[in-house]
């Protein structure tokens, strides 16, 4: 009995020996709910269903980057796993399917969700109970609040910054323009014209008519004609495709050929410029930060090579041209890297330090050139772009990379 | 008899005759569900009461489409634009005139009545599917209105409003999300009492009679049109309650809520739960928002599709809804008590 005792004892001893020893190393590792040695949990909330179910696509690219980093290995010897739900684009569902990602699935954080008001819905839930909400899926500005929204980070430049890189683009290119603006008198109209605003600072006087149109019109004939009528020599259309192309038309129609910006929304050759007519749309200008997986300019790149190797491997049903896939990976990736900057100590506060921590962070899918770059004071990762010209059958990018900071 | 004049009338009968007794549970069986509802929330985690609670409010938003479908006999697919005005109601009070949640509820129930029964007006002259339409019109439109430039400043365009969720008062140790389930859970079985008194008050007789035979209701001296926009007005008054409740539980209010997905969703869950049968409004209510959870956990792309085959086999099923469950059990009840 007593050897038995004994032993009991030694065993003891060398048990709380190691514990000992190991406890330094342990203390490296930090986990909050959603995290561990051997799992990363990560929720996400896409319209699969519902009237915006084609932005599924990029929920569908994004568990299949994540599968393709799991079959290399994972995230420091940790498996990603992608729990995505549905809300149907409907803001109470997203409330509803946060709270379970949160509270029921127990996730680390949610990743990509996708849209204003969806996003808007789960904002303040999100920060009451300090989860991460990173890389929203809409270009609302108001996602770059680290003040008031601090566990809140969007993704894609904001209309804003799209609208503050033409201001500057004009100021520079033509700084006597008499601008005519045409806007959709929604948020997404709203915030660029803000943003247009800011770009122009001091120059503001510089738009000489702005007109706003609401969705429900059937045709914005009028508006056209009363821009030219004003004496603008740069019409800056932000239009979604549909009004885009009507305005491409009238504005030929009348006769009228300023220079002439379309906002990215827009920028679609299938859906907008073909439409409305190849010919007058030449000379058209735009800007984009992503590459553009229909066009062959990119086959010899090495970031897009990665890009259609993993589509034929891990998401051969999708269709590489939809804008929706580049975009998914490339927000995947981006929070790939976060996670492993985040190393061993994965709680909700270091995930927000790292993706506040982003230095020239540049994925694949994003023009050479771009880099994400974010910072205590500044949650808004992509803020450059690139001006392109409608030359022939597509885009021509031309001049610098244009960075959408005020001043600069 | 003109042939459109037929078709009206059998739109009438489109909705079956159920007796006022057969509209509610058993005196034993109620107090076994509201035991079961006050225990509940003890047991389970946060984001359960959570959906619960909602459950609770769309179960009422049912239950005020019941009083009007299976109680006066009218259809409506215009119960989303209701909801939207109880909500926005709410939603401007607590955010630009710092009322109090609870005082925003009667209010929206005021101002809802008021909507209703202004938009019975036009709709007496119509009934059947034309009726339906027209209600069709106000769904499609609501989301539309609250964007209007103009309302901007209150509404907060697109962008939505964000409602405060109430604390638990007197520091009752409970959370936001326990405190808000009970108060919904009063709110409701006090709204499900009204509604079953009303039933078998005169003026629900008379919905009944006109539900059964308008023409017939006349005669006996029944007011056609006032009970028809009565009709209309208390429906509307509770859905604008029920939409105060989902926004303070939400905890956001934005066009994209309200838009016709959710009117149909009501229609679905009166459907399911039984037209005319009040208790059936929370199983209805369960199931438009279990369902599609269900139906998403079988197949992401095709959500739709198997929530559309689960449909379906329910209405196949059983076509007249939980109730119908319901009268099967009881009879089953009763055999084996013989026995």
């Amino acid at each position: 009995m007593t050897s038995v005792r004994f032993q009991v004892a030694g065993i003891m001893a060398a048990l709380s020996l190691c514990t000992a020893m190991s406890s330094p190393v342990l203390a490296q590792k930090k986990y909050d709910s959603g995290a561990s040695d051997t799992e990363i949990k990560i929720g996400n909330i896409m319209p699969y269903s519902g009237p915006a179910s084609a932005y599924g696509a990029i929920g569908k690219a994004e568990e299949a980057y994540f599968n393709k980093v799991n079959a290399e290995g994972g995230i420091n010897g940790r498996k990603i796993r992608f729990i995505s739900y549905d809300d149907g684009y409907s803001p109470p569902k997203t409330v509803e399917q946060a709270r379970k990602l949160v509270e029921s699935d127990g996730v680390l954080l949610i990743f990509g969700s996708l849209g204003t008001s969806t996003n808007s819905a789960i904002r303040p839930y999100m920060n009451d109970r300090k989860v991460p909400q990173l890389f929203v899926a809409s270009g609302a500005s108001k996602w770059n609040d680290p003040k008031q929204y601090p566990w809140t980070m969007g993704w894609q430049p904001s209309y804003a910054s799209e609208a503050r890189i033409y201001a500057k683009y004009i100021i520079k290119e033509k700084p006597d323009a008499k601008i005519g603006v045409l806007y959709q008198n929604d948020d997404f109209g709203k915030d660029y014209l803000k943003g247009l605003k800011e770009g122009l600072g001091a120059r503001t006087s510089m738009i000489a008519m702005e007109d706003g149109y609401d969705t429900s019109e059937p045709a914005i004939d009028e508006h056209i004609v009363k821009l030219k009528a004003s004496g603008a020599d740069v019409f800056i259309s932000i239009t979604t495709p549909k009004f885009a192309a009507q305005a491409i038309k009238k504005a030929a129609e009348i006769n009228w050929h300023p220079v002439h910006i379309i906002s990215n929304v827009s920028a679609s050759v299938g859906g907008v410029l073909e439409p409305a007519g190849i010919e007058i749309s030449q000379g058209i200008l735009s800007a984009s930060y992503a590459k553009d997986g229909s066009d062959p300019q990119w086959n010899a790149d090495d970031g897009m090579k990665k890009f259609y190797n993993f589509v034929a491997q891990y998401d051969p049903k999708s269709n590489k041209l939809d804008a929706g896939v580049v975009f998914g990976y490339g927000a995947a990736q981006t929070m790939v890297q976060v996670l492993q900057m985040c190393g061993d100590d994965l709680t909700r506060e270091n995930v927000m330090k790292q993706a506040a921590s982003l230095k020239d962070f540049a994925p694949d899918t994003l023009l050479p050139g771009i880099r994400i770059n974010t910072a205590a004071d500044n949650f808004a990762p992509i803020e450059q772009l690139q001006m392109m010209r409608f030359k022939g059958r597509k885009w021509e990018l031309f001049g610098d990379i244009i960075s959408s900071e005020i001043g600069q | 008899m003109s042939a459109a004049e037929e078709v009206v009338a059998e739109g009438h009968q489109a909705v079956a005759a159920v007796p006022k007794r057969g509209m509610t549970l058993g005196t034993g069986t109620s107090l076994v569900v509201l035991a079961a509802l006050l225990i509940m929330p003890i047991f389970v985690k946060n984001f359960i009461i959570f959906q619960m609670t909602m459950l609770l409010i769309y179960g009422l938003a049912v239950l005020a489409l019941n009083i009007l479908t299976g109680g006066s006999g009218q259809f409506s697919l215009g119960q989303s634009a209701f909801y939207a005005v109880g909500a926005y109601t709410t939603a401007v009070l607590m955010e630009h005139f710092n009322v109090n949640y609870a005082l925003t509820l009667p209010i929206a129930g005021v101002v809802c009545f008021a909507f209703g029964f202004l938009f019975g007006q036009p709709a007496l002259r119509l009934s059947g599917v034309y009726l339906a339409l027209a209600t069709f019109a106000l769904a499609t439109a609501m989301p539309q209105l609250l964007k209007l430039n103009f309302l901007e400043h209150w509404t907060g365009g697109v962008q939505g409003l964000v409602v405060t969720k109430p604390d638990a008062p007197f520091g009752l140790p409970m959370s936001q999300d326990m405190w808000l389930y009970y108060f919904t859970l009063v709110v409701v079985i006090a709204i499900y009492i009204f509604a079953v008194n009303l039933l078998r008050s005169r003026s629900g007789r008379a919905f009944m009679a006109i539900r059964d035979n308008e023409i017939a209701a006349s005669a006996m001296g029944v007011d056609v049109a006032l009970y028809k926009t009565l009709a209309f007005g208390v429906s509307a008054a509770i859905t604008g309650i029920a939409g105060s409740l989902g926004a303070i539980a939400v905890q956001f209010v934005a066009p994209d809520s309200y838009t016709i997905t959710l009117a149909i969703s009501l229609f679905l869950g009166m459907v399911v739960g039984g037209v005319g049968w009040l208790p059936g409004s929370i199983v209805g209510a369960a199931f438009i928002i279990f369902v599609p959870n269900i139906a998403e956990g079988i197949s992401k792309g095709l959500s739709g599709a198997v929530f559309g085959v689960l449909l379906f086999l329910v209405i196949y099923l059983v076509p007249h809804g939980a109730r119908q469950v319901a009268i099967l059990g009881q009879k089953l009840a009763g055999k084996l008590r013989k026995n």
